[in-house]
């Protein structure tokens, strides 16, 4: 059954949409990433234009966040005073980053500096968590269950303006939250995406919370950054495409539930270790990507002449 | 928009100059000698849209040819190479071209080049290869074998996404006299005014010449949508919001029994 989608001006199949939006529901339930990072390759590659594909995905993704923290919530794993604090500093990045975005395109091959950012970032963070997830897995392996420690303690607990975060039971300085939301905010806003993949990582290993803990209050910040996304997109480009969002989050609100679900049966060092094995594979699909030889060296677009 | 239409206009003029042209200078009976007419003038977008096929017919007193163009509204397009720096391909040149048709189709009688010299066919745009493209003036000096790189990379890149024919159609000539072709649109048309010429081409010069046009435009509520997104894109983007909102409250009740 086809659907002609009436911003990204194409007819897509319904099911696809479907399941595509099933898949990355269900990856945003069960890791706390929006899933922005994969939805909008996957959109462009089934021939959405790239526009379309980033505002739409915005869409789709406040959707997605809206089910999983509600989900999240009622088992009692959401922490609305972290969610806030990271808002704040969320807000002031995103505004920072449109400028710096803008100064990019300027300068030209803003689409490079995109790619650079995401095989850069992903790369990183990826190989990471996923050295840190393998070697806790094996160290309960080995020792049983050893208690772990709440977090350790660094230069950054020395900071001002200590803050009780009662629900992750943390006793920490404002500005290290303040500071992650402010730098996720920059990067959401020159990389189209929520941030949750570069959120939650940060949390657990920056902030020491708990895994459980991080998932429910990165989405709570995702909800906000989105939709801010999505009105912005609207009015200045119109290329949210409202059937085809609203496919995708038919999709995508029932695979967030279902996620939500299958996280709770998971051990978070194995839920740390998948989403980092998920992370390094889109990174290394777009690393391979930018150096081998396209297909055709040449592409076209058509300039908006309105 | 007004300069799109601007470009239709002048268009139109050329082409209805270029019949009166033919008529003028062809036989007197010219206007009863070649009559040509599609199946519909409108191809509808509707929400079920995958594509359309249209038949143009027609018949032909005199002995001859026929071809038949059908082009799209003109569009501006960026064609851009990418070149390997530092192991990282990425975009370094681009070309724009302000006057590419968005769709291109045809159809013949019999093969183009036995049909007209190709003079006459890029005269009047018939085939994909003799489409007048050129890039937009720009500062930079432009040798013309780069310049027929980018044109031919535009015209191939079109081809793959189906806006531009590859082949000829086949045009079915009964009788000498009836003859007709099916005209396939894909799914990834743009509306506007679309032109078909039909051509009469005998001894490979063009004796008589029929434009018709066609509109396409999204009709129901993929039209609608489109409509209130443009016009009133602030309730657009809180709409799409609260429906995300709806949506995702909505699947955690549901869920919440389960």
């Amino acid at each position: 059954m086809y659907i002609y989608l009436p911003i990204a001006e194409m007819s897509v199949n319904v099911l696809t949409i479907l399941l595509m939006g099933g898949a990355i529901g269900f990856l945003s339930g069960l890791f706390g990433v929006g899933g922005g990072f994969l939805m909008t390759p996957l959109l462009i590659f089934i021939g959405v234009p790239a526009p379309v594909a980033v505002s739409t995905g915005a869409n789709q993704i406040v959707a997605s966040s809206i089910s999983g923290v509600i989900a999240h919530w009622r088992r009692g794993n959401l922490d609305f005073t972290m969610g806030f604090v990271l808002l704040a500093g969320g807000i002031v990045g995103s505004s920072f980053g449109v400028l710096l975005f803008k100064f990019l395109e300027s300068l030209g091959q803003i689409d490079l500096v995109i790619k650079l950012c995401y095989v850069v970032f992903l790369g990183v963070i990826g190989c990471l968590m996923l050295l840190e997830s393998i070697r806790t897995i094996l160290q309960v392996r080995q020792s049983g269950a050893r208690r772990r420690k709440l977090h350790q303690h660094t230069w950054m607990h020395g900071l001002p303006l200590k803050i009780r975060f009662r629900k992750s039971k943390l006793y920490i300085s404002a500005l290290l939250p303040l500071g992650i939301g402010f730098f996720v905010g920059i990067l959401s806003a020159i990389m189209g995406v929520g941030g949750g993949f570069i959120m939650v990582p940060a949390m657990i290993y920056m902030l020491g919370m708990r895994t459980s803990m991080v998932v429910g209050t990165s989405l709570l910040q995702i909800i906000f950054v989105t939709a801010n996304v999505t009105f912005l997109q609207a009015i200045s480009t119109q290329t949210v495409d409202v059937v085809l969002a609203i496919l995708l989050l038919i999709g995508a609100v029932v695979g967030a539930q279902f996620g939500s679900q299958f996280a709770v049966k998971l051990k978070g060092e194995q839920l740390r270790g998948l989403l980092a094995l998920l992370v390094v594979s889109v990174c290394l699909k777009l690393a391979f990507d930018l150096v081998v030889t396209p297909d055709d060296i040449f592409s076209i677009v058509v300039a908006n002449n309105g | 928009m007004v300069r799109r239409l601007g470009i239709i206009t002048q268009f139109r003029l050329l082409s209805l100059a270029v019949i009166a042209m033919l008529c003028a200078t062809g036989d007197k009976a010219a206007a009863q000698d070649l009559i040509a007419d599609l199946s519909s003038h409108r191809v509808d977008i509707t929400t079920g849209f995958t594509g359309a096929d249209l038949l143009l017919f027609g018949s032909v007193d005199d002995d001859g040819d026929i071809v038949i163009t059908v082009s799209g509204p003109r569009e501006t397009v960026v064609v851009r190479r990418k070149e390997r720096v530092a192991g990282i391909w990425m975009n370094t040149r681009s070309m724009l071209f302000d006057n590419a048709p968005n769709f291109y189709a045809f159809a013949t009688s019999r093969p183009l080049d036995e049909i007209a010299p190709p003079e006459v066919l890029a005269r009047q745009q018939i085939g994909a290869d003799h489409l007048r493209l050129r890039p937009a003036a720009s500062d930079e000096k432009l040798s013309p074998e780069d310049e027929a790189t980018f044109r031919t990379a535009l015209v191939r890149r079109k081809q793959v996404q189906g806006l531009y024919a590859s082949d000829p159609g086949q045009v079915t000539v009964i009788a000498g006299k009836l003859f007709r072709t099916q005209i396939h649109f894909p799914a990834n048309l743009a509306t506007g005014t679309y032109t078909a010429v039909v051509y009469l081409i005998r001894g490979g010069r063009i004796v008589h010449a029929q434009t018709t046009p066609l509109l396409v435009e999204k009709v129901g509520i993929g039209a609608e949508v489109y409509t209130f997104a443009h016009r009133h894109s602030a309730i657009y983007g809180l709409a799409a919001i609260l429906i995300a909102v709806a949506a995702g409250w909505l699947a955690a009740a549901v869920f919440r029994k389960v």
